[in-house]
């Protein structure tokens, strides 16, 4: 099986194991995050070999040139030698804090400034670099034609070394390192008349916050149903903001929905049964599905069950790690 | 010149057409559902327009030996004829369905009978 030469010593695979895994086992994994290919946290570079193709997807050409790869993606077909991607890989933006606040107990809102040179469009994420060892994603919720912030929401998670240092330590004015803006969750124009159907969960709001704001600042004349989901209130919130907007555009319909926890709760009253349960014919629609990973592919096939097409779907699951 | 079945079929716009309509099938079918569960719908549908192409007369690189190691793993959990068959019957429903002559659709179920022993690991 092909051997990876990592840090100076050779580990050896096993078959059908991607080099996260091995280095995984060997006790020496670079950072990773969502291990389905998507946040680039576990990128990587072989300086010796060439890693499979299929491992570098969603890289820019200009990386995959260069070798670059994801390790959770990669299953090596030869031995290779490999090293943590280094901060020229990348662009690293250096961002001030501005603003931190609770929206809830859970839920942080942290507004930063914009850096030099950084281009998002709404919906897209970034990754927020603590050191070389913790990177997280987060989406953005701000949209830059309405105002010049990112915005971030960060749900605090158990024992998380990211949303914990975010929450506790991290100050206004301090900088945090962000990469580039990554992901094609966001509006498309050029259908202004298509129906557009929104499910999330928690802090998966914060993209969706973002879509549907340009999608209405563009003038989107289809209706747009937000369907915000959680076990208990604590993580539903910018209510007000949307029911406002709901207010001042008829085609924008809000629904916040709580389900409630664990045995208490009602799958019948999750946001997505109730958006499913809502719209069973999605032929021509769009559809936006952001959070738990769970409900994002359940939410995401039955959709397309119910008439959507694939290519109008756009999953953004959240993995979690603490 | 006659037309190839392929081209009768309607090509590449015909199987673009029948993609959606034959995973959607296959997925609300209980007898086979549980074969596609957990993957990537994606990469799925690119596997679905590569067997349509095939079975439609059309260019396709799929060898013997694809067919029984895309699938081994399927045979393992148990798949069997009457699995085979099923995906067959939701292939003839989706021409059907798409106004496709029947004698077309009985030349498609026959190209797709040629692969039965290869997905099966007969």
């Amino acid at each position: 099986m092909p051997l990876i030469e990592f840090d100076g010593n050779k580990y050896e695979t096993k078959p059908d194991e991607t080099v996260l895994d091995c280095l995984t086992r060997f006790d020496c994994p670079p950072p990773s995050s969502c291990r389905s290919g998507l946040c680039h946290t576990c990128m990587m570079r072989a300086t010796e070999g060439t890693p499979p193709e299929s491992s570098q997807q969603g890289l820019k050409e200009t990386l995959q040139q260069q070798n670059y790869f994801l390790a959770c993606s990669c299953i090596p077909t030869e031995d290779l030698t490999v090293a943590l991607a280094d901060s020229s890989a990348a662009p690293h933006f250096e961002a001030t804090v501005l603003e931190k606040n609770l929206l809830t107990p859970v839920i942080l809102q942290l507004r930063l400034s914009v850096p030099e040179g950084f281009s998002y469009i709404p919906g897209q994420f970034l990754n927020v670099f603590r050191d070389e060892h913790l990177t997280r994603s987060y989406s953005i919720a701000s949209v830059p034609a309405l105002e010049k912030v990112i915005e971030l929401h960060v749900e605090r998670i158990k024992d998380g070394k990211m949303s914990g240092w975010l929450f506790g330590e991290l100050n206004v004015g301090d900088t945090l390192q962000l990469s580039e803006p990554l992901g094609e969750c966001y509006y498309l124009s050029g259908n202004p008349e298509k129906n557009l159907m929104m499910v999330a969960t928690g802090s998966g709001l914060a993209p969706l916050y973002g879509v549907l704001r340009d999608a209405l600042n563009q003038g989107h004349q289809g209706d747009i149903y937000l369907y915000h989901g959680s076990e208990n209130p604590e993580k539903i919130y910018l209510q007000d903001e949307l029911e406002k907007l709901a207010k001042l555009h008829a085609n924008l319909h809000y629904k916040p929905c709580i389900s409630g926890d664990g045995a208490d709760g009602n799958i019948k009253d999750r946001a997505n049964e109730i958006a499913l349960d809502t719209h069973k014919n999605l032929k021509d629609w769009r559809i936006y599905l952001c959070g738990h990973p769970l409900m994002v592919a359940d939410t995401k096939r039955r959709a397309f069950l119910s008439g959507a097409s694939l290519n109008d779907i756009f999953a953004d699951p959240f993995e979690f790690s603490s | 010149m006659s037309d190839s079945l392929f081209d009768k079929i309607g090509g590449e716009a015909a199987v673009n057409a029948a993609v959606d309509i034959f995973y959607r099938k296959v997925l609300a079918d209980d007898r086979i559902s549980r074969f596609f569960d957990g993957v990537d719908m994606e990469k799925q549908a690119a596997k679905q327009k590569g067997f349509l192409t095939m079975a439609f007369g059309g260019p396709n690189n799929y060898t013997g030996k694809d067919m029984r190691e895309g699938h081994a793993h399927l045979v393992a959990k148990g798949l069997n004829d009457s699995h085979f068959d099923a995906v067959v019957e939701n292939l003839g429903a989706t021409l059907k369905e798409l106004g496709v002559a029947d004698e077309l659709i009985g030349e498609v179920a026959a190209i797709a009978e040629t692969t039965r022993n290869d997905v099966l690991g007969k």
